[in-house]
């Protein structure tokens, strides 16, 4: 094998994953934009834009399949390039649900309805932090702050919580915006998500550098290894 | 041998503190190795780290080796193979080898397999034998119609199953393989990675190989040996083959099998 021509594939799939995750990143935060601004020709272009994320995903599992074919990776490189694999996934997941939000967007027209906007932004400006130095702590294989990073999916749970419990009061107290609070639901639920993808990523982080596969919560619990 | 019919341990082969010397040079030192029985082992490491020397420990090919001596000892149902009282032919019959480059005799390929029975005096059927041997070689469907033909007509796999199956007619139990694909093509050597696999329903397998990719396929339990300072062999890490190919725990292995070294 040799070790130059693995390293340097290694490395481009590296980027292309901060790559996509900068798209899904802006994708996130122009999504909910796009809600506060009720702008549906920019939730539409978003919505559009997902396909290269998607096809980016493709993409990576396209390089990772080659390397793991034609360079036969082990230990380490192996448990690299699985974790970018999932990594890449993930990605498009999130990029999936900032897409549900433009729907949301596009659906609300200009409805009358209190949208809790700031709450919003707020849990997507967390998520988005999260996601950045997610990617970060993989890229450093940094495996502390991976362990400390899923707290802050705390705050965003908090965040949700206060959302889905105003979001429902107003469906018991104007029965006639259900659908559309319903709506709204979906756009807290699409943020917690994502968050929760984010944590996802931190448990890779983790498999890399140890080959444990642990599931990050409030208590790190072993899988294996 | 002694009485070797009840074994009082778990292990086909054990080695304690293994130290292997060529005159004055310490080829390998303080291998402490226990061998799963009816497993395949593969044993990894650089060119020098004294694989193939413990190897050929195994059934005492290195006594043919002048100035070859070891230190230390190796269990084979519990008893030092290396005892002053144990006769080396009695090893070989009972822990066979394959070679790195097939080697039949030339001459037919029954009497490639017969040849061991008949020095042995075997008491059974002799055809029966060869035909069984060659059946569990996974060789008889291809060579039944011409048991008379040369053993050196076959090609390269062949070959080497045939010297497989000249092993198994010795009854052996415990089979040491020398890189026994490191001539063959990729068909071939999937046949016998295959057959290994068979085999080791009855038999202990131990293969060295420097083909990280087939000790990732074919075997159960891997060892890792490299070279220590002093040039001696050493093991360094030894375990089940999905935990040394994907988390090992020492540095050393992660880097030889990464393509750091070696």
């Amino acid at each position: 094998m040799s070790r130059e021509t693995l390293n340097l594939h290694i490395q481009e799939i590296k980027n292309e994953l901060l790559v996509i995750s900068d798209l899904v990143e802006k994708a996130t935060i122009q999504s909910i934009e796009s809600l506060k601004n009720r702008d549906s020709e920019a939730a539409r272009k978003i919505y559009l834009a997902d396909q290269v994320i998607n096809s980016k995903r493709y993409e990576v599992e396209n390089s990772v399949l080659i390397q793991i074919a034609t360079q036969q990776p082990l230990a380490h490189d192996l448990r690299l390039l699985a974790a970018m694999l999932e990594i890449a996934s993930e990605l498009e997941r999130m990029g999936d649900y900032a897409k549900g939000i433009c729907k949301v967007t596009l659906n609300l027209g200009n409805v009358d309805i209190p949208i809790p906007i700031k709450e919003f932004e707020k849990m997507g400006q967390l998520t988005v932090e999260m996601l950045h130095e997610a990617l970060d702590n993989f890229l450093n294989e940094d495996v502390p702050n991976a362990r400390l990073l899923p707290q802050k999916d705390d705050q965003v749970d908090t965040i949700f919580k206060k959302v889905e419990h105003s979001i429902v009061h107003m469906m018991v107290t104007q029965p006639e915006m259900i659908d559309h609070s319903n709506l709204l639901l979906w756009v807290a639920h699409n943020i917690e998500r994502m968050a929760d993808r984010v944590t996802n990523i931190c448990e890779r982080t983790i498999f890399v550098v140890t080959g444990e596969l642990v599931e990050l919560e409030s208590k790190p619990k072993k899988l294996i290894g | 041998m002694a009485d070797t019919s009840i074994p009082n341990n778990n292990y086909a082969i054990e080695t304690e503190n293994l130290d292997i010397f060529y005159g004055n040079f310490r080829a390998v030192k303080e291998v402490n190795l226990k061998i799963e029985p009816q497993k395949i082992t593969a044993i990894i490491g650089p060119s020098g780290c004294g694989k193939s020397t413990v190897l050929r420990a195994f059934n005492r090919m290195n006594d043919f080796i002048p100035g070859a001596y070891v230190k230390g000892s190796i269990l084979f149902h519990g008893q030092n193979i290396y005892s002053t009282n144990v006769d080396p032919v009695q090893v070989r019959k009972r822990i066979g080898m394959v070679f790195q480059k097939p080697n039949p005799f030339p001459k037919s390929i029954y009497d490639n397999i017969a040849w061991g029975a008949k020095i042995n005096h075997y008491p059974g059927s002799v055809a029966d034998l060869v035909e069984e041997s060659l059946i569990k070689a996974a060789l008889w469907d291809e060579v039944k119609d011409d048991l008379q033909g040369s053993a050196l007509g076959l090609s390269s796999g062949q070959q080497q199953r045939l010297c497989i199956a000249r092993t198994l007619a010795v009854q052996p139990e415990i089979i040491l393989m020398d890189e026994p694909c490191s001539a063959l093509d990729p068909t071939a050597t999937l046949k016998i990675e295959d057959l290994m696999r068979d085999l080791a329903v009855s038999y202990t397998i131990i293969i060295v190989t420097h083909n990280m990719q087939q000790a990732g396929r074919a075997s159960d339990y891997t060892a890792f040996f490299t070279m220590d300072t002093d040039r001696a062999g050493k093991m360094v890490e030894y375990g089940l083959t999905e935990q040394i190919f994907t988390r090992p725990q020492h540095k050393e292995t992660e880097d030889y099998i990464s393509g750091r070294f070696g």
